[in-house]
């Protein structure tokens, strides 16, 4: 790894442990979750420059649609009124201490006690391919087991969560044209 | 084959994104000037940029308790990601920097609008501004889907996420010409992220401008700069993913990237003026049931194109 490499990954990591920490130090909801999101933004970067580009920007395309999505729901389920009010992330804290440190703990005893490989050959030119390959090759029948119960999680997930069927949308007999929406979209349904 | 640029690139790709978006907003006024019935001369062209030195001068306007640190953090997003986005556009074979997931970069960038605009929204502590910025979101959970599709034709078309790659293997047959609906999905996401015309649902006057309505001053400044600049870098970046970079006879390599430019950004103004507005519940819909299934099986076609070669 050359200088560039070392310096770029101080300068991303550091942010991302001080935007970790202050997810757990900041009170207000907003501020938590962006906190968060910059957090991530910096691991994705780490990702990157340890020479992973696909991944580490596939990270902060995701975070940040899932990091913005996730501050409009808890900012709305928020036990306080709205998630508007100042708050604590903390929440069992002895026990989360306990945990947290457990899990520190082995995290980096395994950095310490896994032989990692060595380079074996020149490196790629583009790892984008070799990260495809490394997913969709071997392991195609995995990726399209996890996409199918993915989808189905969500989709059985909507259909409990939901309290109008068919029955409600096209009456009885199913004839019912337009259905009855509560809100009407855009194709005229 | 396209290249990266030396240094002084990097300063010459935000300056000419500036100039194309200063073109955008010069035009647009114009043809408001026509359809007001006023003379449409360089009076008419040079009158929005007489708010910049107004807007710099505005008294910042504040309300109580706003956020300020995220709302001017959401507010320099939006400038920010557009400048960003145009690292990976190349101007007829040089990039600033052709990253060999430039596709993904440009994608990643765009997303940090959503970002941007919710924070723009949720800062003032006002609620017409924060309802803007959800509107937002929910404008975003429908355009963005169909548009990531619309990016994956033209990289499976490609086999590639190098942005010079996609031009150059647009040899002879532009992706616009037969992968039509990821163009025009990619043009309906580039007016949605630059919140223009039929996506300016989060500004609407039902809100009293809704994002834009507690923004004052240079806050103002950076949030309309925002949008025409990211109508402009997604003009410039539609002729490498679709009308085939910088290839063209007699005319040099940049001529040609220029004039695709300037004619997918003329197209863009057109489209941001004729268009009506629509609410984001009903684009929702449309793009979930229409524009998705559409823009996957137009994903199909370059992959089936791709094993048969």
């Amino acid at each position: 790894m050359d200088v560039t490499s070392t310096v770029l990954l101080v300068f991303l990591g550091v942010p991302a442990l001080v935007f970790g920490v202050l997810v757990f130090t900041l009170n207000s909801m907003a501020r938590v979750t962006f906190a968060l999101l910059a957090s991530l933004v910096c691991v994705g970067g780490v990702v990157t420059v340890l020479g992973l580009p696909y991944l580490g920007m596939v990270i902060v395309l995701m975070m940040v649609m899932e990091m913005v999505i996730m501050a409009v729901f808890m900012i709305a389920y928020m036990m306080n009124p709205a998630g508007l009010m100042p708050m604590s992330m903390l929440h069992n804290k002895r026990g989360a201490l306990v945990i947290s440190s457990v899990v520190f703990a082995a995290l980096v005893a395994g950095i310490f006690v896994v032989p990692w490989p060595g380079h074996a050959g020149a490196l790629p030119r583009d790892t984008t391919f070799q990260a495809g390959m490394a997913l969709m090759g071997p392991q195609m029948l995995t990726m399209v087991t996890l996409g199918f119960v993915l989808l189905a999680t969500m989709v059985g997930a909507t259909v409990l969560a939901t309290r109008r069927g068919r029955y409600d949308r096209f009456g009885d007999d199913l004839d019912q044209r337009p259905a009855r929406d509560p809100a009407g979209g855009g194709v005229g349904r | 084959m396209t290249e990266s640029g030396a240094w002084w690139t990097l300063l010459a790709a935000p300056a000419m994104l500036f100039c194309l978006a200063a073109l955008a907003v010069a035009a647009n006024s114009v043809l408001d000037a026509r359809d007001a019935g006023r003379s449409a001369g360089p009076a008419a062209a040079m009158r929005p940029f007489l708010a910049l030195p107004r807007a710099l001068l505005t008294q910042p306007r504040r309300l109580p308790a706003p956020d300020v640190l995220l709302w001017r953090a959401g507010i320099a997003i939006v400038p920010v990601a557009a400048v960003l986005s145009t690292l990976v556009i190349p101007f007829g074979n040089v990039a600033v920097a052709d990253l060999s997931v430039g596709v993904l970069w440009f994608n990643a960038m765009e997303v940090l609008t959503w970002a941007g605009l919710w924070l723009a929204g949720w800062g003032p502590n006002a609620a017409f501004s924060l309802v803007g910025g959800y509107r937002f979101l929910a404008l975003g959970l429908a355009y963005e889907l169909p548009l990531m599709f619309a990016l994956i034709s033209a990289a499976t078309g490609a086999q590639s996420l190098r942005v010079g790659d996609i031009a150059a293997a647009q040899q002879g047959l532009w992706y616009a010409v037969w992968m039509p609906v990821a163009f025009v999905v990619y043009l309906a996401g580039v007016l949605a992220f630059g919140f223009l015309g039929p996506f300016a649902y989060p500004t609407g006057r039902d809100l009293a401008g809704g994002v834009l309505s507690d923004a004052s001053g240079v806050e103002w400044l950076l949030l309309q700069a925002g949008r025409w600049l990211w109508l402009a870098a997604g003009a410039a970046m539609a002729v490498p993913l679709f009308l085939g970079g910088g290839a063209g006879p007699l005319l040099p390599a940049w001529a040609w990237s220029l004039i695709k430019t300037l004619a997918v950004l003329a197209v863009l103004v057109v489209a941001v003026r004729r268009l009506p507005l629509v609410r984001a519940d009903r684009y929702v819909e449309l793009a979930w049931v229409v524009l998705i299934p559409l823009t996957i099986a137009q994903t199909l076609v370059p992959a089936l194109v791709d094993l048969a070669r």
